[in-house]
């Protein structure tokens, strides 16, 4: 009987993504260098940014990922509200260093295509503070997870903080707007739109984006098989110290 | 439910560190701020509303970890868990006492240390208003930080941590309304969103914060 919940068995988990880690690494490696390497090399510059146009393949991309890992983050603590699946809330906790680390390196390539085209590296422009504002998000989740030795509670309590997190983050990244003019331009990637940027940048771009989906993927996997280990290592401690 | 608000009232007053301690570090760091940027009266008048509105929740989050702490350390907040009333009950009334006793002062206090830095006549209403609005927000928000670490060893910093980017709609809206009101523009939009976000911290929070004490209980 195929089901989603199999994969909550942490055996089950670890043989599965055993066999296709290794798949997933290559074609992560493999997108990435394709839709970077295109990107930094063979599309043209842009008529008035010039070079500097081409950090867009490692910002616009990084952005996406901080703002979904956070949400898959959400889908994982609930799933671990409602059915109490252990590898659940580790792959939660596994995806917030990760989500973390792309709000970083979003900030900071947006820090370095701002200073020559903004002049500044840092403008308090509502995009810019609510990802600044994400970060601490990200920060003070992490920090209650390595603050609580229990497991369980710590998984419950992180969940509590997830959902207010999220209601949060929401709530300041519309409050911004209201505080502050941007700099930062629109949207320019939406489905829906009329007018979007020009297929030249837009196609390695679409190659860079799936390269930064398939890399969140291999991560939080990766991650994901370190803490049930870390977890069964903690349990034969405690198991070795009662005998 | 009102007995366990004048006790912790009662606690607050009598056995002394809380009630006063917010108020004077309101206090001294309004004083503090000329020092730093110094007594030019335009440069002080233009940032007042938001130094005094930082001030006012730094304030608050000084006596945040003892919402639960104590009670959590005597065992009573084992008895309170078990009580009659809802244990969502007791954190709103835990916050409502934590707020008549840190935010009510400060909203009373925060005049006459808008005079001291020489904030627009006309904006000292708005700077009331928009604290008395905005206060029990930030207490409702701090004890669901505080559920949510009452049981660790060194909980205040990490509280700080989860609480303060809670805070900020709050702070933004706070602030913003006070600067408008000083700036004669329309101050409604803010008004709004800062009672808004009140009353659905008052309203949702505690049960977040009533779900985390219970897994902190158990």
């Amino acid at each position: 009987m195929a089901s989603l919940w199999q994969y909550a068995n942490p055996q089950k988990f670890l043989q599965t993504t055993g066999a296709v880690l290794p798949v997933l690494a290559v074609l992560t490696a493999l997108t990435l260098v394709v839709g970077l390497v295109w990107g930094f090399f063979f599309t043209p510059d842009d008529y008035r940014q010039g070079a500097t146009v081409k950090i867009i393949y490692l910002h616009v991309p990084s952005a996406l990922m901080a703002i979904n890992a956070w949400l898959m983050m959400l889908v994982a603590s609930l799933v671990w509200l409602v059915r109490r699946h252990h590898v659940s809330a580790l792959a939660a906790r596994a995806a917030a260093p990760v989500g973390l680390t792309m709000t970083a390196i979003a900030l900071l390539t947006g820090a370095i295509w701002g200073q020559p085209m903004w002049g500044t590296w840092w403008a308090w422009d509502p995009r810019l503070t609510s990802f600044l504002i994400l970060g601490l998000f990200y920060l003070g989740y992490i920090a209650l997870w390595s603050a609580i030795e229990n497991p369980d509670a710590a998984a419950d309590l992180t969940t509590v903080l997830c959902m207010v997190g999220s209601v949060f983050a929401l709530l300041s990244r519309y409050a911004v707007n209201f505080w502050n003019q941007g700099l930062h331009q629109g949207a320019s990637l939406s489905m829906d739109a009329e007018e979007n940027v020009a297929d030249v940048f837009y196609i390695p771009l679409l190659v860079c984006i799936a390269g930064f989906v398939l890399l969140f993927i291999t991560l939080v996997l990766l991650r994901t098989r370190t803490e049930i280990r870390a977890r069964r290592i903690s349990a034969l401690l405690a198991r070795e110290r009662m005998a | 439910m009102i007995a366990l608000l004048s006790r912790d009232l009662a606690l607050a007053v009598r056995a002394g560190g809380g009630f006063g301690l917010g108020l004077a570090f309101f206090l001294i760091v309004t004083v503090l701020v000329p020092f730093g940027v110094g007594p030019d009266s335009a440069i002080l008048s233009k940032i007042a509303p938001g130094i005094l509105w930082v001030g006012a929740l730094l304030a608050c989050l000084l006596s945040l970890d003892r919402i639960f702490a104590l009670d959590f350390e005597d065992g009573s907040l084992d008895l309170l868990a078990t009580a009659p009333i809802p244990l969502e009950g007791v954190v709103a009334m835990k916050a409502a006492a934590h707020w008549l006793t840190t935010g009510l002062p400060l909203v009373l206090a925060a005049p006459v240390l808008g005079v001291l830095l020489n904030l627009a006549p006309a904006a000292m209403g708005w700077l009331v208003l928009s604290l008395a609005l905005g206060t029990p927000a930030l207490s409702v928000i701090g004890a669901f930080g505080a559920a949510l670490t009452v049981g660790l060893k060194r909980g205040g910093l990490l509280l700080s941590l989860l609480v303060l980017p809670l805070y900020m709609p709050t702070l933004l809206f706070g602030a913003e309304l006070v600067a408008r009101g000083a700036a004669g523009l329309a101050t409604m939009v803010p008004t709004l969103m800062l009672a808004g976000i009140t009353l659905g911290a008052c309203a949702l929070l505690p049960f977040a914060a009533a779900a985390a004490l219970r897994v902190n209980l158990r």
